[in-house]
């Protein structure tokens, strides 16, 4: 689909073409890439360019002002901003989760609450049959061996999105850990991108990890249970990520928040946005228009198609906000 | 251009070299065609001006790679200098890997590295030196080809296919039959200790060796068959035993080669990055167990590079590049002492 995606884009090349750069994020690559084809076939002339370079390069890139857009998975410090050549629009398009994965065998629906989860990635649980895990799980037998913990070696928004929770959660994890996307881990094994962090667990019995929601679904992976502020056991999924986004009581002007964590009855409480970052004014101004242009047609059509993909859409009280940020950009 | 068309160089040719009377003519009799490279040396006219340029441009080749060396110190260092400035030279000592807070340290990925690589050398190097042996001194003839084809065969594989059966065949084997087999035998060493998780740096040592071992060996084998028969003969003639024959004319004759070849290894494992990422399971830390994780300055680099975002943390990655450059320098300089050290003045020894 990529591939396909990739030909369209160089077939759109070949005319007289409206080029609009950007580079940024590589966790909304699959539906940036889909939306961006799409609104080539549908809009002839115009092509988009987009490098998923990872956030760090996205931000560096649109702050240098050398692309059109940047797109990243956490928001912008108020240091990046001002150090920006150009003034930063946040937009937020998706929404993404992160999902605790674990190989026990025989063990389903396991039930993390979260200072276990905050403890077992800080050392303090160092096997399964732990008094706290017993706790959570009454009525699971569980097995008396070492707790493996795995972890991305890569910089990610995935670890950005995991240790952003745990920061809120634990105040041990927020003054000993912190959030970014690459932190000090106190214990465990560094594996390389989703698919090596669920191959560790899957191989070896007693791993636990954490991965994006998508690759857990598309997968098919065990994934356990979390409870969210409302004090409910929640599983990871598209609808819990979108009432955690439609559930943040005060969203800012900026767009940059962080919705671990958040309050809703079901809300998902590991979940995030992923931004677009929008120079304004547009570093080209025929290039602005169309990206303008780009930014409706994704409220308008994009969103629906974001679920297809296993991303969560916008929760319609964000998408009407977003839309009245758009309409300002110049 | 030059007016290259000058006078015709005197070349001896077919028509002006009377052979002495009585002997057969060592040329072709008049009439006959010359050879194509004769013709070609008599129709050309004179090339001084172009050997002059020959000349320059392959010095202006040589001296690239005297400007390339200094151009990629000198991006490594200008772009590092936050991280310079702020650690200085602690920053090759400190052992903090810390992008929250922006303290940082190069001692453990520099340990990570040398010491995965040492695995691999101590791994690889008599394997290597055992396969060329083999092949060049008493491989029967139908298995001389496949053989050194299969090893040549096997530098050509990406790292990321040796990375990926690691992680599938590699570590597997080793957490389940050879690790706990070493944490009984060699357990009280401190070197092999629980927890075994199969990834960790013996296994990165493990892969790498298998990786430089097709370098060490067919460059071994080329020297070692490079050794003249004459050299076998001799020693064979005096009564030496095969074996003393190959440790006394072959090794000994090729050992200089032997030690390149080495080097050439050790550094293709110094700057593994995609399959020392996979297996040596990322963990900056210094300990003494070889079955715990541990990291390479390539693999935090690879990591980490493409989201660090903030300008101190990418400032400490190149740092960790440079440091990889400069550690590369010093274990090539150790490794051409060591050579000069083996070979200088050396005469003929049966040791």
């Amino acid at each position: 689909m990529l591939l396909a995606a990739a030909l369209t884009l160089c077939a759109a090349s070949q005319g007289l073409a409206q080029k609009l750069n950007g580079a940024g994020a590589t966790f909304p690559y699959p539906i940036y890439s889909k939306w961006f084809s799409e609104y080539s076939a549908q809009h002839s002339g115009v092509q988009v360019n987009y490098q998923s370079i990872g956030s760090g390069g996205g931000i560096r890139q649109v702050t240098a002002g050398t692309v059109d857009f940047g797109a990243s998975d956490g928001p912008m410090t108020d240091e990046q901003l001002a150090q920006s050549k150009v003034k930063i629009v946040h937009i937020p398009t998706v929404l993404g989760a992160v999902v605790p994965i674990y190989n026990l065998p025989g063990v389903a629906d396991l039930k993390f609450s979260p200072d276990v989860l905050a403890d077992i990635y800080l050392g303090k649980i160092s096997n399964w049959n732990d008094a706290r895990i017993a706790k959570d799980n009454p009525g699971v037998k569980l097995p008396d061996s070492r707790i493996n913990v795995v972890h991305r070696s890569d910089g990610s928004g995935t670890t950005y999105i995991f240790t952003d929770y745990l920061s809120k959660v634990s105040n041990d994890w927020k003054n000993g850990v912190g959030r970014s996307t690459a932190v000090p881990w106190p214990v465990g094994i560094g594996a390389k991108g989703n698919e090596a962090v669920a191959g560790m667990v899957r191989q070896l019995p007693g791993t636990i990890g954490y991965v994006e929601l998508i690759y857990a679904l598309q997968n098919k992976i065990q994934y356990g249970y979390i409870k969210n502020v409302a004090g409910n056991w929640v599983k990871g999924s598209i609808e819990g990520v979108t009432e955690a986004a439609a559930s943040v009581k005060s969203m800012p002007a900026d767009f940059r928040v962080s919705i671990t964590n958040a309050p809703g009855k079901n809300a998902y409480p590991i979940s995030s946005f992923t931004w677009l970052l929008i120079p304004n004014p547009a570093v080209n101004a025929a290039n602005g228009k169309v990206l303008k242009d780009f930014l409706n047609w994704m409220l308008d059509h994009g969103e629906s198609e974001a679920s297809a993909l296993y991303y969560a859409p916008l929760p319609p009280s964000v998408g009407d906000k977003v839309r009245a940020t758009v309409a300002q950009l110049k | 251009m030059v007016n290259l068309k000058m006078q015709p160089v005197r070349v001896p040719g077919p028509f002006e070299a009377p052979s002495p009377a009585g002997e057969k003519p060592r040329t072709p009799p008049l009439g006959a065609e010359p050879s194509a490279i004769r013709k070609f040396l008599l129709s050309r006219g004179s090339s001084a001006m172009v050997d002059s340029a020959f000349r320059w441009l392959m010095l202006v080749c040589a001296l690239a790679i005297f400007a390339i060396v200094a151009l990629i110190f000198w991006e490594l260092t200008t772009r590092s200098q936050l991280t310079i400035h702020k650690f200085g030279i602690k920053f090759f000592f400190g052992s903090a890997w810390d992008p929250v807070n922006g303290n940082f340290g190069a001692l453990p990925f520099v340990f990570g590295t040398l010491v995965s690589s040492l695995i691999a050398l101590i791994i690889a190097v008599p394997l290597a030196v055992g396969v060329a042996i083999f092949i060049t001194e008493m491989c029967p003839r139908m298995l001389r080809g496949p053989l050194s084809f299969l090893t040549e065969l096997l530098a050509a594989i990406p790292s990321v296919v040796y990375g990926l059966w690691a992680v599938f065949i590699l570590v597997p084997l080793l957490r389940e039959h050879i690790n706990p087999m070493l944490i009984r035998l060699l357990g009280w060493t401190g070197l092999f200790t629980e927890p075994n998780f199969g990834i960790g740096m013996l296994a990165a040592g493990v892969i790498l060796a298998i990786m430089i071992l097709p370098v060490i060996s067919s460059l071994t084998r080329e020297v070692m068959s490079a050794v003249p028969h004459t050299q076998r003969e001799a020693a064979l003639a005096l009564g030496a035993t095969r074996w003393e024959m190959i440790r006394m004319s072959v090794l000994r004759n090729a050992r200089i080669g032997i030690v390149g070849s080495i080097i050439l290894g050790l550094g293709r494992a110094l700057g593994e990055t995609m399959a020392v990422t996979m297996v040596i399971g990322n963990r900056p830390e210094i300990v003494r167990n070889l079955l715990a994780p541990a990291y390479s300055m390539a693999s935090v680099i690879a990591n980490e590079f493409s989201e660090a975002s903030d300008d101190m943390y990418l400032s400490a990655l190149i740092e960790i590049g440079l440091a990889l450059f400069l550690v590369t320098i010093v274990v090539n300089i150790f490794a051409r002492l060591l050579v000069w050290a083996v070979t200088r003045g050396a005469p003929a020894r049966v040791a």
